[in-house]
């Protein structure tokens, strides 16, 4: 199954008050892809996210779902076919994992309208998915972040919507949670087509998981495309100011971001050899060239691996 | 392009797809919730059963006993010799007033709590309620007015109350204790001029102090009961129509956004109606201390969290109205007019809900 949703923006512009955020912005989200926006803070991601989701009126250009605009469509209309998870959530004191799972059924149900099997199905599906099924009785505060985070991914999936749009989804996570937030999410990208778009402030992991990755500064898209395509140690440079070595991450071949900083910078300047007793930290440095493209070298691995 | 992302075989549990268990894993969460509604059904059900024994209890009680029978009687219109007239004309409208503003108060509280997600944020403590006193008080002995007159300008007070408390405490955004704070200095403002307006007009009686500081059902009539009776049968059905609404807006405002709730228009919406209850209710009985702040929470502990806590809410206040009423006449020697004694049972609730939430390192 995939869909065919077209999300694009188009000349957007967006502020909060007096200050405009986003300028003169254009965007196109590939159909059932996964896309990822990333770029320092302060940049504009979130506010676009949001005015992609219609919680921002725009004050130029439009965000256009299939054709239509977005901030005219009637809001729980848009909630049936683009989902939001947002950055903060606050979980009623003392409500059920079930319960909160499935108030993402709201855009499905009208004022009278009696509670469904397929609602019942919807929260059990998202449940299953999130791999939160055993919390399902379990008052959500008295989980941990990281379950937590997978209950709100659930809400946002029982609310069943073909275009995913999440607010940095790992935020608060360590890092094995995160890669299950994203597993979780490329996994509803490959089996139903659902389009993602998630703002991630780890590069790396944006460019592993993300199909097209989205690099914004002051409220512009710098670069879109394919993350071998837009993860550059020029790219860096200009979006986060950050000297780096981009190198191929030895697992799945994406791009790979190691910042230089002022300190321990002495392999990456010299391009040293590694004498082996480094472990990983020389390796980084050795399987790049000097010119910075990425090298694929099977020593890399070798050497990560024994480096751990 | 990258070379493709390297799939490691998933525990088939975890997959995103429809599993063959996704049917029994259904019918448990129906159950569970089945299982909840039908507590809550019970509990709201025990909650309206209360309210009409005692609401029959407040008919029975008084200077001369009269038992259930000859109440009902006097209610349905019959001619009971004395009960008539102490029942149907003294004590009956006494009761359905208690029972209306409780309903208000209570349904007016736990919305403006649930809206702004704080206990703290009910309009008898944001000031609302004592901007709407002020201003009927100002309506009466300044004004000359009465009746329906009194109920608009209420209002409009609260409303202006409403609006002055956003615009002061706007900038935090949203209901943190910046909006609390600047409620209870505006509410204490608002406490001082319906004494200021009491003492100049030469009313200074304790009677009329009492009604428009902290409520009384002194002296209760048809005339002052009326026009809170159609507001709650035009208003209740609005916020009650808006309760799923107001618990997807208890996840945040772009939580709530996204789940397609129209976070601007039922704010709006929600206010006005809420407004209108307490001011309304305000004008016919003056502020009974502390019933919209503890209706909710007291509601929400019997009810759980399960689903929106306005119809129990609006019991609950409808309850401790009759129950502090009845109290307030006849268990404590001398007669005490039902705010007062709400007053007592609401500050240690207060006092305590301000302790918990800093020792949970929560800002108010």
């Amino acid at each position: 199954m995939t869909t065919s949703h077209t999300l694009v923006a188009e000349g957007l512009t967006v502020g909060y008050g007096d200050r405009t955020v986003v300028h003169d912005l254009s965007l196109v989200v590939p159909p059932g892809s996964v896309t990822a926006i990333v770029g320092p803070n302060a940049c504009g991601k979130s506010t676009l996210l949001r005015a992609m989701a219609r919680l921002l009126a725009p004050r130029g250009g439009h965000v256009l779902l299939d054709g239509a605009a977005v901030h005219r469509t009637p809001a729980k209309a848009l909630a049936r076919t683009l989902g939001l998870l947002p950055q903060s959530s606050i979980a009623p004191e003392g409500i059920t994992v079930a319960d909160l799972v499935g108030r993402g059924r709201h855009p499905h149900q009208g004022l009278f309208s009696r509670w469904t099997r397929e609602d019942d199905l919807a929260v059990a599906e998202a449940l299953e998915a999130t791999d939160t099924v055993q919390l399902a009785e379990r008052p959500v505060d008295e989980l941990s972040g990281g379950q937590r985070q997978r209950v709100w991914i659930a809400m946002a999936l029982a609310q069943r919507t073909d275009v995913l749009l999440l607010d940095e989804p790992t935020t608060f996570l360590d890092v094995s949670h995160g890669v299950e937030v994203l597993d979780l999410l490329t996994d509803l990208n490959r089996a139903r087509g659902t389009t993602v778009v998630m703002v991630l402030h780890d590069l790396n992991m944006a460019a592993r998981y993300a199909d097209h990755l989205v690099a914004m500064v002051d409220g512009a898209v710098h670069a879109s495309g394919a993350p071998a395509d837009v993860l550059t140690e020029a790219c860096v440079r200009t979006v986060f100011g950050l000297d780096c070595r981009v190198v191929e991450d030895p697992v799945s071949g994406r791009p790979l971001m190691v910042p230089i900083g002022r300190h321990h910078a002495g392999r990456a300047a010299a391009g040293a050899e590694p004498d082996g007793a480094d472990g990983a930290d020389g390796a980084v440095g050795a399987g790049s060239a000097p010119d910075g493209a990425p090298v694929p070298a099977a020593g890399d691995v070798a050497l990560v691996g024994r480096g751990r | 392009m990258s070379a493709p992302t390297t799939t490691t075989p998933r525990p088939v549990a975890s997959g995103p797809l429809p599993q063959a268990s996704t049917a029994a894993t259904a019918a448990r969460i129906a159950a569970g919730r089945r299982g909840r509604l039908r507590r809550r059904s019970v509990v709201v059900a025990v909650l309206a059963v209360l309210v009409v024994v005692v609401l029959l209890a407040s008919l029975m009680v008084g200077r001369t006993f009269y038992g259930p029978l000859e109440v009902l009687r006097v209610v349905a219109g019959q001619d009971v010799d004395g009960a008539t007239f102490t029942v149907g004309t003294l004590r009956l409208p006494r009761a359905v007033l208690a029972l209306v503003v409780g309903l208000a108060f209570g349904l007016g509280g736990v919305t403006f709590q649930t809206m702004l997600r704080n206990p703290l944020a009910s309009p008898d403590v944001i000031g609302i309620t004592a901007g709407a006193s002020a201003a009927a008080t100002v309506a009466i002995v300044v004004l000359g007015l009465s009746g329906t007159a009194v109920s608009a300008v209420a209002i409009a007070a609260g409303l202006g109350v409403a609006l002055l408390i956003h615009l002061l405490s706007s900038r935090s955004g949203g209901a943190g204790t910046r909006l609390v704070l600047v409620g209870i200095g505006v509410g204490k403002m608002l406490e001082s001029v319906t004494l200021w307006v009491l003492q100049r007009a030469g009313q200074w009686d304790l009677q009329e102090a009492q009604r428009w500081l902290t409520g009384s059902l002194n002296g209760s009539t048809w005339e002052a009961t009326w026009p809170t009776a159609v507001a709650l049968v035009v208003l209740a059905p609005v916020l009650l129509a808006r309760s799923r609404d107001l618990e997807a807006l208890r996840l945040g405002d772009d939580a709530a956004a996204a789940l397609g709730v129209r976070v601007g228009r039922t704010r709006l919406v929600v206010v006005v109606a809420a407004v209108g209850l307490i001011a309304f209710a305000t004008a016919a009985t003056g502020p009974i201390a502390f019933v919209a702040f503890l209706a909710g929470p007291i509601a929400a502990r019997v009810v759980g969290p399960h689903g929106s806590p306005l119809l129990p809410a609006a019991l609950v206040g409808a309850l401790l109205v009759l129950v502090a009423d009845l109290v307030g006449q006849f268990a404590l020697g001398t007669r005490f007019p039902v705010g007062v004694v709400t007053g007592v049972l609401g500050a240690p609730y207060l006092i305590w809900l301000i302790v918990r939430t800093h020792r949970a390192g929560g800002s108010l």
